[in-house]
């Protein structure tokens, strides 16, 4: 009925692969809380290089009419205006510049006043091609939201896993996903990159991501408890990874295939979001195994509690 | 299982092809679209400014001003109410967020707080539901004195209707530009989103409705000048204000003006005949023609003083009495602001000043490049994800293929048939979709495979792969779900356009997933019997 040659994909992930996952689980769970630690370290020490959106100011894209930017010349101009600290950056093409004036004193018309006299002077060399201006009370409420976006995310999908599972789980869940959150803020710390409305928004699909990979794993889990009655806890954590390691790997190779494209070739504008997507999503793939796993054998979780009290709930896959 | 009914497959095709068909205007232009014949559907998904260009404004009410309009304008109600009933004040103060009144004769006190309870206070809220109340407090203060104090209701009222005529007054200036497409609306209690599709150049713009532009007539003081008003004290009832006209630097006038521009029936820009100057001529409605009449009639050989936005536009002598209501107006205009305010006076003054908190925009150019670029990533996204899944799975492969091919169709659809916007943000939510929806192919996929190890027929294999990965599938997405409605609620602009595609993604992927691979694989089998081979699982 369906014209579809027949053919068979190819293996590309080992099957039946037996590797201890939890042997190594102790060094990893410890480098990683290490990690967390150097991260919250940055984040307090270094801080972060907030955009407009939490910081409050203006930037301002231009494009050179001429083709080449000056920018040695339209540093000197905007530095007479007296605007405070002005960074001007060039970025894609030679005819790009990004212009970022920090928040002016004086309230929510300032902000106007210097945008006002920063475009007078660049108009006549310059097209504007995006133009964000933040007042001193949108970015004080978008820190607000988006603090508390994520804390809430994670709130959540916690709430979620602990309901559908147990909380062992959960526990296991919350770990990894600050685990995932807190590096992606301290590599955006570290290398300084411009921390955004739509970091907060990257950093939620890796919530949403990462707990995915972790749920696939739990599920298999609680299955395979209700499975192999007998079976040694570390072995059975280790199964489970392995069962569920081709799906992992496949999962996690398209999703950054296709981020690789947006980061290549999806332009300037949401090219931080990609790159905190990429970086989240191989961190989400690394904690769903070697944290969210483990905290369950550390946890020493009792068999009778969630194979006795999944009885239910478990007839759905048999 | 793996049999469907007919009416099951009947109407999952279906689906699939309403998914086509309703996502098909997206390929074609505005105009192509729009010639066709009404029976064709014809929603296009609305783009974001961030992809058609345009500006975003967020405007809002200065609440302090607003208090302090309140107070001075509650200032003059309570001194006319109380002269009007013979209780005569020998002060009315605003002092500290209050109205202080001070009588002449302490005993009137009670009689005064009730004229000022009944004629000044308003009742506001609603009876029914138990939320009424007055929008000011009146109280006896010590002595001969009465406290008038602004409610926290009462003010949120009056702010909620300075909003909502705020909103009115520029509809009426921006659709006087005659761009259609505009959206002001509404944000909050004291905030107004402007947004303005196609337009790069904001300074017009927020010339245009950024400006309070309440004009009035002043009668100017006839012997001091400002700078004696201001050694020492103005006379009352004046003040000094800023000129721009040129000629001096402020003027002492009287606060409470002649005629304001409310009364106001028309105002065009022009060119003054004799000295090509750019004017402003206007006429007055019949009470403002009266009022102005009288005043000309009365002060012939003395000037008057016209004032917008608390700035002196111009001082004219008066030359003989102006009877027939209008007029012109002179303020060392250029053609572009003549034309401004003569729209702006004709379609009212803001009832509240309005400040910009937020500005976003992006020019056309930009946003063109924004499109082509998420095209470009998102058909390499597609073609990549789409090579990967034929090689890892074979002919399943083929099926995840077209079952990822009606996800996005059905994902357009939706936002064009429910007119969602798509943002930049919202092409990554898509785009992310993508390699994430093919994650329900392969936990199936990969089940099967297990199951086929474990020595299980093809059929019972097939079988069990998707009852057992459908759990799983369902417990994955609505966790993701379960993110991207948190960015929908509290996120701000690019964050709600990457939630909106993320969630219609996460339900057309378990459709597609479970559904149209599972009818698909079914064809699959039924044709493999037919001729009958021996069925062999492909993945």
């Amino acid at each position: 009925m369906l014209p579809i040659p027949n053919f068979k994909g190819v293996d590309f992930f080992p099957h039946d692969t037996r590797i201890d996952f939890m042997r190594f689980k102790d060094i990893c769970f410890w480098a990683s809380v290490a990690a967390m630690v150097i991260s919250l370290g940055l984040f307090f020490a270094k801080g972060l290089n907030y955009g407009v959106d939490f910081k409050g100011g203006s930037m301002i894209e231009l494009k050179a009419k001429s083709g080449t930017a000056d920018v040695a010349a339209l540093r000197g101009d905007l530095g007479a205006l007296k605007l405070g600290d002005v960074q001007i950056q060039q970025f894609g093409g030679a005819g790009e510049v990004l212009v970022r004036l920090e928040q002016q004193p004086g309230g929510e018309e300032a902000q106007q006043i210097a945008l006002r006299k920063v475009t007078s002077k660049v108009d006549a060399a310059y097209e504007l091609r995006r133009v964000e201006v933040v007042g001193p009370a949108v970015s004080s409420e978008l820190r607000r939201t988006g603090t508390i976006a994520v804390l809430a995310g994670i709130f959540a999908i916690v709430l979620y896993v602990w309901f559908r599972f147990e909380w062992q789980f959960a526990l296991g869940t919350v770990l990894a996903l600050s685990h995932d959150t807190l590096l992606t803020v301290g590599l955006f710390s570290l290398l300084g990159l411009e921390f955004d409305l739509s970091t907060v928004a990257a950093l939620l699909t890796i919530l949403g991501y990462s707990v995915n990979d972790t749920v696939v794993i739990s599920d298999r889990i609680r299955e395979n408890l209700r499975r192999f009655k007998r079976m040694e806890l570390k072995e059975l954590l280790n199964l489970s990874i392995n069962e569920t390691l081709s799906r992992t790997l496949l999962t996690s190779s398209t999703t950054i295939i296709v981020l690789i494209a947006l980061l290549l070739l999806g332009g300037s504008v949401i090219r931080n979001f990609t790159f905190a997507m990429l970086f989240g999503i191989v961190v989400g793939t690394y904690s769903s195994i070697f944290i969210a796993a483990p905290v369950l054998d550390y946890m020493h979780i009792k068999r009778e509690t969630i194979v006795g009290e999944e009885k239910g709930a478990g007839n759905a896959k048999a | 299982m793996l049999h469907f009914a007919r009416w099951k497959s009947l109407s999952i095709v279906a689906v699939c092809l309403a998914g086509l068909i309703l996502s098909l205007p997206n390929l074609f232009s505005k105009e192509t679209v729009k010639a066709w014949p009404d029976w064709l559907p014809k929603a296009q998904m609305p783009l974001g400014l961030d992809l058609q260009g345009g500006a975003h404004l967020l405007l809002a009410a200065n609440s302090d001003e607003l208090k302090k309009d309140w107070l001075s304008s509650l200032r003059e109600d309570a001194r006319k109410v109380l002269r009007e009933a013979k209780l005569y004040p020998a002060s009315v103060n605003v002092v500290g967020g209050t109205v202080r009144v001070t009588l002449l004769k302490p005993q009137d006190s009670d009689a005064a707080v009730k004229e000022l309870r009944t004629k000044v206070a308003q009742q506001i809220g609603n009876a029914l539901i138990g939320t009424a109340g007055t929008d000011i407090a009146v109280a006896k203060g010590e002595g001969a004195s009465i406290i008038l104090t602004p409610t926290e209701a009462g003010f949120l009222n009056r702010q909620t209707n300075a909003i909502t005529a705020s909103i009115e007054t520029i509809n009426r200036r921006v659709n006087a530009l005659g761009t259609s497409e505009s959206t002001v609306v509404r944000q909050g209690s004291d905030r107004i989103l402007v947004q303005f599709p196609g337009l790069s150049d904001t300074k017009g713009l927020k010339d245009l409705i950024g400006k309070t532009a309440k004009l009035s007539f002043h009668e100017v003081h006839a012997s001091m000048t400002p700078a004696e008003a201001q050694q020492g004290r103005p006379p009352v009832g004046f003040a000094v204000y800023p000129s721009q006209d040129g000629y001096v630097d402020s003027y002492l006038l009287r606060d409470i003006p002649i005629v304001q521009g409310d009364e106001l029936v028309d105002a065009q820009p022009g060119q003054d005949s004799r000295t090509g100057e750019w004017i402003i001529s206007f006429r007055f409605n019949q009470a403002g023609a009266r009022k102005f009449g009288r005043f000309t009639q009365a002060n012939v050989g003395r000037p008057f003083a016209i004032v917008l936005d608390k700035q002196v536009l111009s001082a004219p002598v008066i030359r003989e009495a102006i009877l027939g209501g209008s007029g012109q107006i002179s303020g060392r205009f250029s053609p572009d602001s003549a034309t401004t305010l003569a729209l702006q006076l004709r379609s009212g003054a803001l009832p509240t000043e309005l400040t910009i908190v937020e500005e976003r925009t992006v020019g056309p150019s930009l946003g063109a490049d924004s499109v082509s670029a998420g095209k470009t990533a998102a058909v390499v996204g597609a073609i990549a994800t789409c090579v990967l899944m034929v090689f890892a799975y074979g002919t399943f492969g083929v099926i995840a293929v077209f079952a990822l091919f009606f996800n996005m169709l059905l994902i357009t659809a939706t936002m064009s048939v429910v007119g969602m916007t798509l943002t930049l943000p919202g092409i990554a939510g898509l785009v992310l979709t993508l390699g994430m929806a093919v994650d329900a192919n392969v936990l199936i996929y990969e089940r099967i495979r297990e199951e086929v190890r474990s020595g299980r027929s093809p059929i019972n294999a097939i079988e069990a792969g998707f009852s057992r990965a459908f759990v799983t599938i369902l417990d994955s997405q609505l966790t993701t779900l379960a993110a991207a409605i948190i960015m929908f609620i509290l996120g701000a602009g690019p964050i709600r356009g990457f939630a909106v595609t993320l969630s219609v993604g996460i339900f057309t992927s378990i459709f597609t997933a479970v559904t149209v691979t599972r009818l698909l694989v079914a064809w699959w089998l039924a044709g493999q019997r037919a001729r009958a081979h021996k069925i062999v699982v492909p993945v």
